[in-house]
């Protein structure tokens, strides 16, 4: 699980975990673990960090624990997230 | 496949006319098939191939030529991208993430309940219409969705065809919701009646998630992977012990609920798991149930591959006249309201505007996930059906029809059926009741019990052989009461934002989700909604499902007339009329679907079918001071006669709000055809040329 590691000092979040989607590597285990992911929700955490890294440097990037909590929040949340499921 | 085409195209074209040959030929024999038994592989081979066909060439010309996907354009997902709502996404992993969203109990319990027809109908009507229909709407909606940064269906409708139209499609929605929310809810009640190892096995999950919540929530965050496989693992202890539970009286006693009990259980249920925090209980169920269900069918599609089991349902039954026990009315316009979600879903319009688009990578993708989820969620329809079929016909009428018709004893009902012309003996029906653990397999309607038998007739021969029976069989109880009372308390939760937002509307404070009183208020208002159709469904002796499953189906053939009627008009507004066909003929169909079945079910004179009819016969014997069975009470009585005109206000606001629709997109159709310009309101990269109005 990519799991591992995760604990993410809020200065260097993302550390050493390099965003296997941007070079286009994205083996069986992590397109399944991912897939698995955002089926309940929880899209890619190295995505998102990469993605403040990139776009919003120096602002604070969410560690892993309350990204998670954020993405709960929001699918069941009213408005964006008030998200409906099928029959 | 594309190197292939570059390098060989003969060999490609070769390729697809085998795919075509092997599908036209497997369709024929599943069509033309008369006789004892048909081995389902060819089902399986026909629904493929057709899929494959649709797909490659149906969607392709979708894509290019009606809608004009554009590679290049950029996407919300590119333009928004904030790493959490809006993030481009491979396209394997959103397609998964797509159909998870979409697969629900729907494809599983409308194909389940169309098999009284024989096969044959019902498999006809999965696969014409999701190629024609469930497939075109789910990528349209999307498309349409994605260009306009993923706004909700609700929205587009508001500002394609005006804030009346976007208004009336609401309330449609939320009548949608309650009516779905009371179906699945009574699917359930049917599986568990008097089934302590199935009620403990449920009930447990409760606990389980609970502790998943509190685990993932402080002591592991966020750990997913962890935390689902503990909870896997308990819920399979859960599943294990039920069966001591049942067998041991004193356990037993605690776990034997009837219908009136279970129903008031999963009241209070909807409304303690919409007005706890999520993350306690409905988050970890969520999971555990989205899991359960997607591992569940690609076991089950794993299971008919390999055990290919033969179909002993006749390919058509007499009941296509209509004089069916599992539910009433004809072939049309009943068998495409009761097929619902396998071949065509309102639902998903909500869903292809809802999370899906704001991930899309590239526009060129919008085929594989719109188009190809469907497919997906079609075959899961098909599986269903064979689940069904696989089991003695005999054995399927007895489980579906209602105690009314064919009598509470193995006995009388194989004499009853047999006059039908289906051969069960009464030691059939109590060893497939010992089989399965249960006490009784008779009147278990609602079609997730049919199922479950078809589920472990088919996975017992994977594994386990006859030994593992009831263990399967309650395994597929567990799995499809998790993932319907999943969506029972999310639907809820939904169902009560909405109504908050309506009411809030006129009375601004009752608007404030965060609010504890609101938050009481608007959940009971909306476990009240749904509780009431439940609760009337469980004491109705026609067994509930006969009511509630024609109203269900016309509620999500309406939203999906809705949204391809939406569809429709946006073509037009694009100036692409001279494709409209494509969103044309298949809104056609369903209003011609809709529109009929609603109107029978009101006004239809045979009591069985139409309310007002029914109403009639019981008010005319209330007159006269005389009692009909099912009712036992003059009181009971008058309490028939309501529901009917309650049931009959519904079917009449759903032609109502589809008849609505039709006027103000014929209107917008109109007024797009009286311009020369484009005035589909498209947001983003315009690529220079004048889109907006």
């Amino acid at each position: 699980m990519p799991e591992a590691g995760r604990q993410l000092d809020r200065n260097d979040p993302a550390g050493a975990s390099a965003p296997a989607a941007e070079q286009g590597t994205l083996g069986i285990m992590g397109w399944a673990v991912r897939t698995a992911r955002l089926m309940v929700g929880v899209p890619d955490y190295d995505t998102y960090v990469a993605h403040r890294r990139e776009t919003h440097p120096g602002e604070p990037i969410m560690t892993y624990e309350e990204f998670f909590r954020e993405r709960q929040d929001a699918r069941y949340g009213f408005g964006k997230g008030g998200r409906f499921r099928c029959c | 496949m594309t190197t292939l085409v570059r390098s060989n195209p003969r060999g490609h074209w070769a390729l697809w006319a085998l795919i075509v040959v092997l599908g036209t030929v497997s369709l024929g024999i599943v069509a033309l098939h008369r006789g004892e038994s048909i081995n389902a592989a060819w089902l399986v081979v026909a629904a493929v191939c057709t899929y494959l066909v649709a797909y490659r060439f149906y969607a392709q010309f979708i894509a290019d030529r009606v809608l004009g996907v554009e590679p290049e354009r950029k996407t919300p997902a590119h333009r928004h991208n904030d790493g959490l709502d809006y993030v481009p996404t491979n396209k394997y992993v959103l397609f998964g993430h797509h159909f998870a969203a979409i697969a629900g109990a729907g494809p599983l319990v409308g194909p389940v309940l169309a098999a009284q027809m024989g096969y044959l109908p019902g498999t006809l009507w999965i696969l014409a219409g999701v190629v024609f229909a469930g497939a075109v709407q789910d990528m349209t909606v999307l498309f349409f969705s994605t260009r306009r940064d993923g706004r909700s269906l609700g929205d587009i409708i508001r500002a394609e065809m005006g804030p009346v139209a976007g208004g009336i499609a609401l309330v449609g929605v939320l009548l949608i919701m309650i009516i779905l929310l009371a179906v699945l809810a009574l699917v359930v009640v049917k599986a568990l009646v008097g089934s302590p190892w199935g009620t403990f096995a449920v009930v447990c999950t409760i606990p389980i998630a609970m502790l998943m919540g509190i685990y993932t929530r402080f002591i592991r965050v966020g750990r997913i992977a962890e935390m689902s496989i503990i909870g896997f693992v308990l819920l399979m202890a859960a599943l294990l012990f039920g069966r001591t539970v049942s067998q041991t009286p004193e356990l037993a006693q605690w776990f034997t609920w009837n219908g009136k009990q279970l129903a008031i259980a999963i009241i209070g249920y909807g409304f303690v798991a919409s007005v706890l925090p999520v993350w306690l209980l409905l988050a970890p169920r969520d999971y555990l149930s989205t899991f359960l269900k997607v591992g569940t069918i690609c076991l089950l599609a794993i299971g008919i591959l390999i055990v290919q089991p033969d179909l002993k349902m006749p390919a058509i039954t007499k009941f296509v006249d209509g004089t069916g026990p599992v539910w009433a009315g004809s072939l049309f316009p009943f068998l495409f309201i009761t097929i619902a979600c396998g071949s065509v879903s309102g639902f998903h319009a909500l869903i292809s505007s809802g999370t899906t688009p704001k991930m899309i990578e590239n526009e060129s993708q919008i085929r594989l996930i719109g188009y190809g989820g469907m497919l997906m969620e079609s075959f899961v329809a098909i599986m269903a059906l064979i689940a069904a079929t696989v089991i003695e016909p005999g054995v399927y009428f007895a489980m579906n029809s209602p105690a009314g018709l064919i009598g509470t004893s193995v006995e009388q009902a194989s004499q009853v059926i047999g006059t039908w012309g289906f051969v069960v003996t009464p030691d059939m029906l109590t060893q497939m009741a010992s089989d399965v653990g249960e006490h009784t397999v008779l009147s278990r309607a609602g079609g997730a019990p049919t199922l479950a038998v078809g589920m472990a007739h088919i996975l017992s021969g994977l594994i386990g052989g006859k030994a593992l029976m009831g263990l399967w069989y309650h395994f597929a109880i567990l799995f499809e009461a998790l993932f319907i009372l999943t969506t029972v308390d999310a639907g809820t939760r939904v169902a009560r934002f909405m109504i908050q937002d309506m009411v809030g509307s006129v009375i601004t404070p009752f608007r404030n989700t965060e609010s504890w009183v609101n938050n009481l208020i608007g959940s009971a208002l909306a476990v009240m909604c749904w509780g009431y159709f439940l609760y009337q469904g469980v004491i109705d002796p026609l067994g509930g499902i006969n009511t509630l499953w024609p109203l269900f189906g016309i509620s999500n053939q309406m939203l999906a007339a809705i949204a391809l009627t939406m569809c429709t008009v946006v073509l037009f507004k694009m100036k692409r009329e001279r494709y409209a066909w494509v969103t044309m003929v298949p809104t056609a169909w369903l209003l011609i679907c809709t529109l009929t079945a609603g109107l029978e079910k009101i006004f239809h004179p045979n009591p069985k079918i139409g309310f007002l009819a029914h109403a009639q016969m019981f008010g005319d014997a209330l007159a006269q001071n005389k009692i009909l069975a099912p009712a036992k009470t003059l009181e009971e009585m008058s309490r028939v006669v309501f529901n009917d005109y309650v049931d009959m206000a519904l079917a009449a606001a759903f032609v109502a709000v589809v008849l609505a629709m039709l006027v103000f997109g014929i209107a917008s159709i109109r007024k797009a055809l009286g311009t020369i310009r484009i005035t589909a309101t498209e947001v983003g990269d315009l690529g220079g040329r004048t889109v907006r109005a």
